[in-house]
């Protein structure tokens, strides 16, 4: 294999490789479109050529070596990760790093999750639902109790997102949760409104990376990738709204 | 609004802002930005609504500002604009209304559910609107920019 063409084949890497973590991490398709390119050029590829889609990537550049796909198969949020990409491909630019430090240090991040700590992130899940109960609803005392049952519904979330890996399943489940509960916690007078306990505690389910990537999707004009979004966002609304009013027939 | 009310408010926007930031796993550096770019985003729909605005256009005034204080906290930053304008966008979320919408389908009353759908819907278009306007300032903006270097 002659160096051109192994040097080919390592931009094709390292492009693809970078443009699959920021989708499936949740970035929005221009983006990608956008930093693949960008890596192309620094690499010193004359022009490439680039697919897009919000489940697989096809790009190709002009060299010795035919065009590649790449499948993306799951889907989560970690905005950390889009932001190391970030910061790699701007060190790319400045030839502060060289490609081949460039692919190992994507594949080193693709296998690597740091997320805050499991209980930081229990709490920034009570943090979401109590004030945000308190500016929708002026209810100052029901903050407590919003932020347990609000933490509580994540916790479900959480753990059956870990073990089941459907994201709509553990929404509808952590919905019916919050239900279950804030309407337990009236019963026994730890809490005044089942409505403002309930309207807290699910806003750290609210899908706001799919809500905000599909405006964008669609304005770029990536008409297929926005309105897959949509549905994705769509879907968890309605997964939510249907554990809720399930408790709330038998209220 | 009373002087605490307002104080309550702001710390709220802002702990719940850096709350569900911390959930996506934004980056540290980034977490001061978003929760101020959230509160700023919040208080230009309630005062719209307070000033008599209404909810629609307090809505899209609001995501109009974090749309564009988040392009200038990326540029600031060095960092990718969605890690700013998605937590942000949290405190404007329609969430009572959507609840009240479900409510009264599951208690069988459609014409009030219908009300609040129909409000859901106008918020939810409002912010969407407000994000494509604030594209366009952004995108006049970058143009300006380039043009004068």
């Amino acid at each position: 294999m002659s160096s051109q063409k192994k040097r080919d084949q390592l931009i094709l890497h390292t492009a693809l490789t970078a443009g699959r973590i920021m989708i499936e991490n949740g970035s929005e398709v221009e983006r990608v479109e956008d930093t693949m390119e960008r890596i192309a050029h620094n690499a010193g590829a004359k022009t490439s050529q680039l697919f897009v889609m919000i489940t697989g990537i096809l790009m190709a550049i002009n060299g010795e070596v035919g065009a590649q796909i790449e499948p993306v198969k799951r889907r989560t949020f970690d905005l950390e990760k889009i932001s190391v990409v970030n910061d790699l491909s701007r060190q790319f630019a400045v030839h502060k790093i060289t490609l081949q430090q460039f692919a190992n240090q994507l594949d080193h991040l693709d296998k690597s999750t740091k997320y805050f700590s499991f209980w930081l992130q229990l709490l920034s899940a009570a943090m979401v639902s109590g004030p945000l109960e308190v500016v929708f609803r002026h209810n100052l005392p029901d903050f407590w109790i919003t932020c347990v049952v609000g933490a509580i519904g994540w916790l479900v979330f959480y753990l059956l997102n870990k073990f089941i890996q459907i994201r709509f399943l553990s929404e509808f489940a952590a919905a019916a949760t919050i239900g279950v509960l804030a309407i337990w916690s009236v019963h026994l007078g730890l809490g005044n409104s089942v409505d403002d306990i309930i309207i807290g505690s699910v806003m750290p389910l609210v899908p706001g990376v799919p809500i905000t990537n599909s405006v964008r999707d669609i304005l770029a004009g990536n008409l297929v990738s926005g309105p897959a979004r949509g549905v994705e966002a769509l879907v968890s609304a309605a997964a939510i709204g249907f554990g809720i009013a399930m408790v709330l027939q038998f209220l | 609004m009373s002087i605490t009310e307002f104080f309550i408010e702001v710390a709220g926007n802002y702990v719940a802002t850096i709350g569900f930031g911390i959930l996506l796993n934004i980056p540290r550096r980034a977490l001061n930005y978003a929760g101020w770019i959230g509160v700023m985003g919040y208080f230009v729909y309630k005062f719209l609504v307070i000033w008599g605005g209404g909810y629609v256009i307090g809505n899209m005034l609001g995501a109009v500002l974090i749309g564009v204080a988040s392009l200038q906290a990326a540029r600031i930053k060095k960092m990718p604009m969605i890690l700013f304008n998605i937590p942000a966008l949290v405190p404007l979320v329609p969430g009572g209304q959507a609840y009240q919408m479900i409510k009264y389908f599951a208690l069988g009353q459609n014409a009030t559910a219908f009300v609040f759908l129909i409000q859901v819907v106008m918020i939810s278009g409002a912010i969407a609107f407000g994000f494509l306007l604030s594209e366009l300032v952004n995108r006049v903006q970058q143009r300006v920019w380039r043009h004068r270097r």
